[in-house]
C-alpha cells in the first residue's frame, strides 16, 4: 500500500516559474520580437516646451531611401488618449511639453528612421510657458488646454466629521508642508511596441501593457480599430511598476505606421528617450494641519495637496484617491478634510508609479506624526499604537478592516530593530564630537491589498484544463510583469489539486485566449487572480473527487488529492493515480474532461461621490524601521538596516514577498536619497543612468523581514496584496531617522548630501 | 555603404566567421545579426550592465565594444551558459533564490556573476556587491542576486 502524506505548497518558497527562461536568455521581450517584413518606427518630439506648430515639412524625410512612411497629426484621426482625453498621439497645432510627439517615421532600419527624423522641418511659434502648479494657477498664467482655462483638469474634496470641532478638541495643532519631486520608473527594459495588421484588418499588438483588456478598449477609438479586432500579446515585460498602466502616444503611433505601411512596425525607445518621454511620479506639495489631545489621541487633520500634472492627464492624475486614504484612514481620525488641485504645467506629464501617490502621502503623514508625538511628549511608537486601528474597525472613509495586523507590524518592527532603545541612544550621540551621527526612524503604511474598485469590474477570469496525464494549464487574465503572479497562481492551483508545482503551467500573455482581468495595479493580483484561480481549481477538484468516488465506490468527502494520486483522506492510502482517473473519465462511455472556469469579482464597492466606501476587499499594513548613519560634514547618508514588518494576510510564497520587500526598499531608498529627474523649464536635464542615480548593490542595507499573518477572511488562503507596500513608508522612515540623528526635520526630497548639509547649517531649529 | 570587415571569433564555443560593418557594436552584432537576444540593450551607453558578455573570460559591456574587436577572441553570451540538458550552477541558483523578477537585467547579472566566480575564490558579500555595482536592477533590491552568487561561490 502506498501512503501519501498531506503536504502543502502554501507559504513555501516555490521558485519563480518563468525564471528558467529568463536566466537562460530564452525569454522574449518586446525588444526581441522580429517579424517578417518588419519596419522600425521613430518619433520626432517637440523642440519647444510650449508652441504653436506653424508647419511641418516631411518631404525630404519621405524621399530618403528606406523610408516607408512619415506621418503627422494630419494622417491620424486625432482622437485623444488618456484619462483626461487631452492627449492626441501626434500633436497637430500645438505642443505643450518637450516630450510631445510631432511626427513619426517607419523605415527599414532604426538608423534610417533616425536619419529621416533629422530631415523633418518643423516651424514653431513659441507661447508663454509655465513650469510650476503655483504659477499655473495665477490669473494671467498661460492656458494649456482651452477646455480648462483655469489649468485645473481635476479637483478632489473629501471630508468626514467636523474639522472645526476637531480643532476645538485639540491640545496641540501642528501644520507642515512637504514637497516632493519628479522621479521616473527606470524599467530596465525601455518602452516598446510591435504592431501588425493582417489582411482582414485585425490588429495584433505586442505590448508591454499591464492592463491588456482595458488597453483594447482604450486604444480602439484612438486608432480607429474595433476592440474585438485587436489582439494584445504580452511578451516578457522588462519592468512595470505602474508605468504600463496607461497607454502612451508611442503605441498608437506604431499602429498608425503599421496601418500606413501595411508592414509590421516595431518602435523601441532609446534610454535617453525613456527618461524624457516616459511617465513620472508626480511632484506634490502637501500641507497637513493636524491636532492631537494631550493623551495622544488624534483629533483632526486638514490636508491640501497641489499636484503637477504636466501637460496631459494620465491615470496618474487620480493619485489623490490613494493619498486621501492615507490622510483619512492610516490612523483613527474623527475629523478630516482633504482638498486637492491637479494643475496643468508645461512639464513632462505624470503617470502611475508603484504606490500611486502613497509614497508622497506617507512621507508627509508619517513625518508629521513624529512631530505630533513629540509635541505631546510621546514616543513615536506609543503614539502610533494609540491611534492605530484594529481588525473589525470601519474607517470614517468607509474602509472595512476585516483583517488588520497594523499594531503587530508596529510592535514587531520596533522590537526586532530595538527601536526605542536605539532611538534614545542616538539622541544622546548627537552631543558627541566627530561628524558621524546615527539615527533610527519608524513609519507605517496603509494600502489597498485586495484590489480597488476603480473600474466597473475589479475581477479576474480563469480557465483551467487538465490533460490525460494530469498536467494542468491555467489561462489567467492576470499579467506577469516580474512580480511572480504566475507562480502564485500555479501554487493555488497545485495546492487544490494535490499536484507537484511542475504539473501546472500558466498562460497569461494573449488576450485572444485569456479571460478578462482589469490589470496589474492596486496590489491586487495575488488577491484577485489568486482567488479566481483557487476557485477554478476547487471546481476541478470537486469534479475529480466526484468521479473518483463513483469509480471507487467511496464517498467524495472521504477522498483527497495528493501528489498526483487520489487517496483516502484519513490514511493517505493511494487508491488510483490521478492521470489514470482522468483518462477513465475521458474515455468512459459518457466521456468528459476536467475543464473549469471562474470569474472572481471581489466584494468591494466603488466609492460614492464623497469618496466614501469600502473600495478594496482587503487592506495591507506595514511598518518599516530604518537605521542610518549620516556624515554631518559631507551630508552623505548611509542606510545601515531596514526592518520591515508587513501584514501580508498569509504568506503564499515567502521568496516572492521577500523579493517585493527588498525591491521596494531599494526603490523607496532611491526616491528618498538619490533619484531626481531634474526638470528645468520643462526640459529634462539628466536623461541617463549616469546622472539619474538608482540604487546599486553596494548601497543596499541589511533588510530584516517579518510577515504578519492576519488571515484575511476574503483573501485566497488568507492572503492579501503586498506589491506596492514595501516602497511606501521608506521615505518617512528615513526622514524620521535623520531627525533622530541630527535633531532636524526634513521636508523635501531627495535627501541629497547638498540638501542635508544646507539643512544642517540652517540655524533654525525647525521651520 | 559602410566599410565592412571580416572577423572570426569563437562564439559560445563555436568558431564563427562573418563580415560586419566596422562601426557596429558587439551588442548589435549579437542581437540583430546573430539573433542572440538574450544579451539585453538597457541603455546602449555602458551604464546599466544589461548587455554584459564575456570576452576571453572578462566581463564587458557589449554596447561599448566594437564588434570588430571580437575578432580572434572567445565570446560567451547568456545562451552559452546553459544547454538543453540544464542550467549552469549560477543560473540554477538564480532560479532557486528568486533572484529574478522582470528578468531584463538577469543575463548581464549572471554573466557578471560568472566572471566574478571565475576570478575570486573567497568573495565576501561586500566583494560581490561591489562586483555587480555596474549592473542595475530595478526589481529585486539585489539581495537575492548577491545570495545566489555567494552560494555559487560556496558550492565550488
Amino acid at each position: 500500500m502506498t501512503v501519501i502524506e498531506k503536504t502543502s505548497l502554501i507559504g513555501k518558497g516555490v521558485p519563480k516559474l518563468d525564471a528558467p527562461k529568463k536566466v537562460s536568455g530564452e525569454a522574449r521581450y518586446v525588444q526581441d520580437i522580429e517579424l517578417p517584413g518588419m519596419l522600425h518606427g521613430k518619433i520626432l518630439r517637440s523642440e519647444r516646451v510650449h508652441a504653436r506648430i506653424l508647419s511641418i515639412d516631411t518631404s525630404a524625410a519621405k524621399n530618403l531611401p528606406g523610408v516607408h512612411a512619415v506621418i503627422t497629426a494630419a494622417d491620424t484621426p486625432g482622437v485623444p488618449l488618456g484619462h483626461g482625453q487631452d492627449n492626441p498621439p501626434l500633436k497637430g497645432d500645438r505642443v505643450r511639453s518637450m516630450r510631445d510627439e510631432v511626427a513619426a517615421v517607419a523605415a527599414e532600419t532604426e538608423a534610417i528612421a533616425e536619419e529621416a527624423l533629422a530631415l523633418i522641418r518643423v516651424e514653431y511659434e513659441d507661447l508663454p510657458a509655465v513650469f510650476s502648479p503655483a504659477a499655473a494657477l495665477l490669473d494671467d498664467a498661460p492656458i494649456l488646454h482651452q477646455k480648462h482655462p483655469d489649468n485645473i483638469p481635476f479637483t478632489y474634496e473629501y471630508g468626514h466629521g467636523d474639522v472645526a470641532l476637531g480643532e476645538r478638541e485639540s491640545d496641540v495643532i501642528i501644520e507642515d508642508t512637504f514637497e516632493l519631486h519628479f522621479v521616473t520608473h527606470c524599467c530596465l527594459g525601455v518602452s516598446g511596441v510591435v504592431a501588425r495588421f493582417d489582411p482582414e484588418g485585425n490588429l495584433t499588438v505586442y505590448s508591454q501593457t499591464q492592463m491588456p483588456f482595458l488597453y483594447k478598449k482604450e486604444i480602439a477609438p484612438v486608432v480607429g480599430v474595433a476592440p474585438e479586432k485587436i489582439r494584445v500579446l504580452q511578451p516578457a515585460i522588462g519592468g512595470g511598476f505602474g508605468s504600463k498602466l496607461d497607454i502612451y502616444p508611442f503605441e498608437p503611433i506604431a499602429i498608425f505606421l503599421a496601418r500606413k505601411t501595411g508592414r509590421p512596425v516595431k518602435l523601441v525607445f532609446t534610454r535617453e528617450e525613456e527618461f524624457i518621454a516616459s511617465p513620472t511620479r508626480q511632484p506634490v506639495v502637501l500641507t497637513l494641519r493636524s491636532g492631537v489631545k494631550r493623551d495622544g489621541t488624534l483629533t483632526f487633520r486638514d490636508a491640501r495637496t497641489l499636484h503637477d500634472n504636466g501637460a496631459y492627464t494620465s491615470w496618474g492624475a487620480t493619485t489623490p484617491f490613494v493619498i486621501m486614504q492615507t490622510i483619512s484612514s492610516l490612523y483613527r481620525l474623527p475629523h478630516c478634510r482633504y482638498r486637492t488641485t491637479v494643475v496643468y504645467t508645461n512639464n513632462p506629464y505624470s503617470g502611475s508609479f508603484r504606490g500611486f501617490g502613497n509614497l508622497q502621502a506617507t512621507f508627509a503623514v508619517e513625518s508629521h506624526m513624529d512631530k505630533l508625538a513629540e509635541a505631546v511628549g510621546m514616543d513615536p511608537l506609543a503614539f502610533r499604537l494609540r491611534n492605530a486601528q484594529k481588525t473589525g474597525e470601519t474607517t470614517l472613509q468607509g474602509m472595512v478592516f476585516r483583517s488588520c495586523g497594523f499594531s503587530e507590524c508596529l510592535t514587531t518592527a520596533a522590537e526586532s530593530s530595538e527601536f526605542l532603545e536605539k532611538r534614545a541612544l542616538y539622541e544622546r550621540y548627537r552631543k558627541q564630537s566627530g561628524p558621524i551621527r546615527r539615527g533610527i526612524g519608524i513609519a507605517s503604511l496603509l494600502h489597498v491589498g485586495g484590489g480597488a474598485k476603480i473600474y466597473r469590474s475589479d475581477g479576474c477570469g480563469t480557465i483551467l484544463k487538465m490533460d490525460d496525464y494530469g498536467h494542468v494549464t491555467v489561462l489567467t487574465g492576470a499579467s506577469e510583469i516580474g512580480q511572480g503572479s504566475e507562480t502564485v497562481i500555479a501554487q493555488f492551483v497545485a495546492e487544490e489539486l494535490g499536484l507537484p508545482i511542475s504539473w501546472v503551467s500558466v498562460v497569461n500573455d494573449d488576450s485572444e485566449i485569456t479571460p478578462w482581468d482589469v490589470g496589474v495595479h492596486a496590489s491586487r493580483t495575488t488577491f484577485v487572480a489568486g482567488n479566481s484561480a483557487q476557485r477554478a481549481a476547487r471546481k476541478a477538484r470537486e469534479k475529480i473527487l466526484r468521479a473518483a468516488a463513483e469509480n471507487l465506490g467511496a464517498r467524495a468527502e472521504e477522498l483527497d488529492l495528493r501528489r498526483g494520486h487520489v487517496v483516502r483522506a484519513e490514511s493517505g492510502e493511494s487508491l488510483v493515480e490521478l492521470p489514470r482517473l482522468l483518462r477513465s473519465l475521458h474515455f468512459a462511455e459518457k466521456s468528459d474532461l476536467v475543464m473549469t472556469t471562474e470569474y472572481y469579482e471581489p466584494p468591494s464597492v466603488a466609492q460614492d461621490r464623497e469618496f466614501k466606501g469600502d473600495v478594496s476587499a482587503s487592506y495591507a499594513f506595514g511598518t518599516h524601521v530604518v537605521e542610518l548613519e549620516v556624515d554631518t560634514e559631507t551630508g552623505v547618508i548611509r542606510i545601515l538596516e531596514v526592518t520591515a514588518a508587513h501584514d501580508v494576510g498569509r504568506v503564499i510564497n515567502a521568496l516572492g514577498i521577500e523579493g517585493q520587500i527588498e525591491g521596494g526598499v531599494a526603490m523607496g531608498m532611491g526616491y528618498t536619497l538619490s533619484e531626481h529627474l531634474l526638470v528645468e523649464k520643462g526640459v529634462v536635464q539628466n536623461p541617463s543612468f549616469r546622472d539619474y542615480k538608482i540604487v546599486t548593490a553596494p548601497e543596499m542595507p541589511e533588510v530584516k523581514m517579518h510577515f504578519i499573518e492576519s488571515h484575511d477572511p476574503e483573501g485566497p488562503s488568507g492572503a492579501k496584496g503586498v506589491g506596492e507596500a514595501p516602497a511606501i513608508c521608506i521615505p518617512a522612515a528615513i526622514a524620521n531617522a535623520l531627525a533622530n540623528a541630527t535633531g532636524k526635520r526634513f521636508y523635501e526630497l531627495p535627501l541629497t548630501p547638498e540638501k542635508v548639509l544646507r539643512r544642517l547649517k540652517d540655524s533654525r531649529a525647525d521651520r | 555603404m559602410s566599410l565592412e570587415q571580416k572577423i572570426e571569433l569563437v562564439l559560445n564555443g563555436r568558431k564563427t566567421t562573418l563580415s560586419i560593418p566596422v562601426e557596429m557594436s558587439a551588442l548589435t552584432l549579437l542581437r540583430d545579426v546573430l539573433e542572440l537576444t538574450g544579451t539585453k540593450r538597457g541603455c546602449d551607453e555602458g551604464e546599466c550592465g544589461a548587455c554584459t558578455i564575456l570576452v576571453d573570460g572578462v566581463s564587458m559591456n557589449a554596447c561599448l565594444l566594437f564588434a570588430v574587436d571580437c575578432d580572434g577572441r572567445a565570446v560567451t553570451t547568456i545562451e552559452g551558459l546553459s544547454t538543453v540538458d540544464g542550467l549552469s550552477p549560477l543560473q540554477r541558483l538564480f532560479v532557486e533564490k528568486w533572484a529574478v523578477q522582470c528578468g531584463f537585467c538577469t543575463p548581464g547579472m549572471i554573466l557578471q556573476g560568472t566572471y566574478l566566480l571565475s576570478r575570486n575564490k573567497d568573495m565576501s558579500v561586500t566583494d560581490i556587491e561591489r562586483g555587480i555595482e555596474g549592473n542595475l536592477c530595478r526589481c529585486t533590491g539585489y539581495k537575492k542576486i548577491v545570495e545566489a552568487i555567494r552560494e555559487a561561490a560556496e558550492e565550488r
